[in-house]
């Protein structure tokens, strides 16, 4: 936020990086968000990923979690540690819980899947770039899993900060709202709360993911690798 | 028919008698007549009761009448004996021109022969009681015939011929009780014989000697058949009416199970069918995979629809849905599960109410994407199907329809689920599905 021309202006177009290794699929995208964004460049690989990107500073990066290389996961540890501001939406058409979470981890604003239509990709990319995170009704459904692993019952050490550690009922309630395919607005009018609260609800999640160190949340993803 | 050694029966025979009868009882009304050969059968024509009287005397050429006036001083003077040989006559004789006595036709009524030793078994008792209570002239002189004679009436009411059933029912007529046809008259019946009972039980009870054990007793027991008396008939029917009541039930759920299988498996694959009838190399693909899911129904026993196999799990169930779904429908589903355990039969059938849900969305929404939603909790499996589409009116829903009503409601709470529908039309469609999870499997309940 601090990197001049990195933020777009409210309201304003925002300006878009892609990063898949199918050229296709770039192409894809590219015409399904129209000019609703800026599109400023794109990548196959996670070298010259990293590259263009430090180069062009967009607003947010489309970013595939399968990339030859290292996957998504590198670009994203790379740029966290150059560019901070500079935003994430992972988007994957393969579903591997753990590659997804980790991406999440390593600093993704939001996930979503491929089979997103242009106009909620469009929406989701807004989103990320005013700092919102995205969450895909698969994201949730990872999420919550990934935390009832987490819970106190299966804990075989001490949390050192339950805080983190857990989701609240209503982080849970939103979550599991959002798995049943509900948008954020929805949800408001499901819970009786406001969409601001419903965000912050979902950032907090976020949050949470990136930050808990419990030692589960690693096993837990080391075990879904292996199923 | 001419030989006098061997009795024809049937018709023939029935008719031969009635020709000749009268040739023979000719000659002297009150004197001996020349008497018939051949075995003793009951009179038909000429019978006042069981036509003993009358084949007797067609027997030995006797009168009928003074054969009659012989039995009802005989029974008289023998305290009953001969009135308990009679009715055993009736049963064992063949009326005549039929070829078996009642007896032999009694001995296939398996329910007639209990009633019949039980009635004979319970005055045995009572009258056992009633020399206990000092009234042992009445057990010892009428105790054994009037058994006999009870027990062989209710074999003969049961297992007679229409026309002698006819003959009873008129002799009986004036009995109330019996013949069912006046309520008043039995409940009358049924409410003195239990004061008498009730009575002479109380009675027994109160005068009885602490010494003496067997009166007292015999009190008790005289209680107890008074209230059996009240209560049995009443009691009869409740029971009568709760297993013809539960037999219903059990076949109405078959039939709704059967429904609900059929619809989700035949029906819907003719229906894919004509939706598809351009394209006839899925139209075989089809038949052929319905007619493999319906040769194994049928024949061992695997429900369609009801992936009963071991070892699936419920992510695993809602995988194949979306799989299935996606492949015969072309409409994208998503699916999302939370936690996992095994399927039992309560959770197979949440998953296939969960199918028929989302091939509902599919085929009627117009959606683009259905959303499934699946979690997996300690207590209980929610199960969430989501559309977007155009939303309908459930009241609207043609009563022929038979997928949310049969297969989903009913199918859940058959099971001890629960399945509700929000619809908003233009909006979409979520079908909540929650089922309890059995007890045993909980200690799984994250994978």
């Amino acid at each position: 936020m601090s990197a001049p021309g990195a933020r777009a202006p409210d309201g304003g177009r925002p300006r878009v990086f892609i990063v898949d290794d199918h050229g296709l699929f770039r192409t894809g995208v590219r015409s399904e968000l129209g000019d609703q964004v800026e599109v400023v460049g794109e990548a196959g690989d996670v070298e010259p990923a990293i590259a263009l990107i430090s180069e062009s500073l967009p607003d947010v990066v489309l970013l595939d979690v399968h990339l030859p290389g290292g996957g998504g996961q590198a670009v994203v540890t790379a740029m966290k540690a150059t560019h901070p501001q500079v935003r994430f939406l992972a988007l994957s058409a393969s579903d591997a819980p753990q590659d997804v979470i980790a991406v999440i981890r390593a600093g993704a604003r939001g996930y979503v899947t491929k089979t997103i239509s242009g106009a909620e990709l469009v929406d989701a990319v807004r989103r990320v770039a005013v700092g919102d995170s995205v969450f895909s009704p698969r994201l949730a459904g990872f999420v919550l899993d990934a935390f009832a692993a987490l819970s106190p019952a299966s804990a075989d050490r001490p949390s050192f900060d339950p805080e983190l550690d857990q989701l609240t009922p209503r982080e849970r309630e939103v979550l599991r709202l959002i798995a049943r395919g509900y948008t954020y607005k929805e949800i408001a009018r499901e819970l009786y709360i406001s969409i601001k609260t419903v965000e912050s609800h979902v950032s907090s999640v976020l949050r949470k993911l990136q930050l808990s160190t419990r030692h589960q949340l690693t096993q837990w993803a080391a075990e879904r690798r292996l199923t | 028919m001419e030989s006098p050694e061997r009795w024809p029966g049937g018709r023939t025979g029935h008719r031969h008698f009635r020709r000749s009868g009268p040739d023979r009882w000719g000659p002297g009304r009150w004197g001996r007549g020349p008497g018939s050969s051949g075995p003793l059968r009951r009179g038909r024509d000429d019978r006042l009761v069981g036509g003993v009287a009358a084949g007797l005397a067609a027997r030995t050429g006797f009168d009928v009448t003074a054969v009659r006036i012989v039995f009802v001083l005989a029974t008289l003077l023998s305290g009953g004996t001969v009135a308990a040989a009679y009715v055993l006559a009736w049963l064992l004789v063949p009326a005549d021109g039929a070829d078996a006595s009642i007896a032999s036709r009694a001995q296939t009524d398996g329910r007639g022969i209990a009633l019949a030793a039980g009635l004979a078994a319970l005055l045995i008792v009572v009258l056992i009681i009633a020399s206990v209570l000092g009234a042992g002239w009445l057990g010892s002189t009428l105790g054994w015939p009037l058994a006999i004679s009870v027990a062989g009436l209710v074999l003969i009411w049961r297992n007679a011929p229409a026309d002698e059933q006819q003959m009873i029912r008129r002799l009986a007529g004036p009995l109330p009780g019996l013949t069912g046809e006046n309520r008043r008259f039995r409940i009358g019946a049924r409410v003195s014989a239990t004061c008498l009972l009730l009575g002479g039980g109380l009675l027994a009870l109160l005068t009885g000697h602490p010494r003496d054990l067997l009166r007292p007793l015999g009190g008790v027991v005289l209680v107890l058949a008074a209230i059996v008396v009240v209560l049995g008939p009443w009691w009869l029917r409740i029971a009568r009416d709760l297993v013809v009541e539960r037999r219903a039930r059990v076949r109405a759920e078959e039939r709704a199970e059967m429904a609900a299988r059929v619809h989700d498996s035949v029906l819907q694959t003719l229906a894919l069918i004509q939706r598809r009838a351009d394209e006839p190399q899925q139209v075989i693909q089809l038949a052929r995979a319905q007619e493999r899911e319906l040769r194994s129904w049928l024949f061992d026993g695997v429900a369609p629809g009801s992936m009963g196999e071991t070892g699936l799990t419920v992510a695993a169930g809602v995988r194949l849905i979306q799989q299935e779904v996606e492949a015969q429908h072309g409409v994208a589903v998503e699916a999302v599960t939370v936690g996992d355990c095994e399927l039992d039969d309560n959770l197979s059938a949440l998953l296939a109410a969960a199918r028929e849900a989302t091939v509902n969305a599919v085929k009627w929404s117009g959606a683009e994407v259905v959303s499934i939603f699946a979690e997996v909790e300690p207590m209980e499996v929610s199960l969430f199907v989501r559309d977007r589409g155009r939303g309908f009116d459930p009241e609207a829903v043609p009563a022929d329809r038979k997928g949310l009503a049969e297969s989903v409601h009913a199918r859940m709470s058959r099971r001890g689920g629960s399945a509700t529908v929000r619809t908003v039309r233009g909006e979409g469609t979520e079908v909540s599905l929650t089922m309890p999870r059995g007890a045993g499997e909980r200690q799984q309940s994250r994978a």
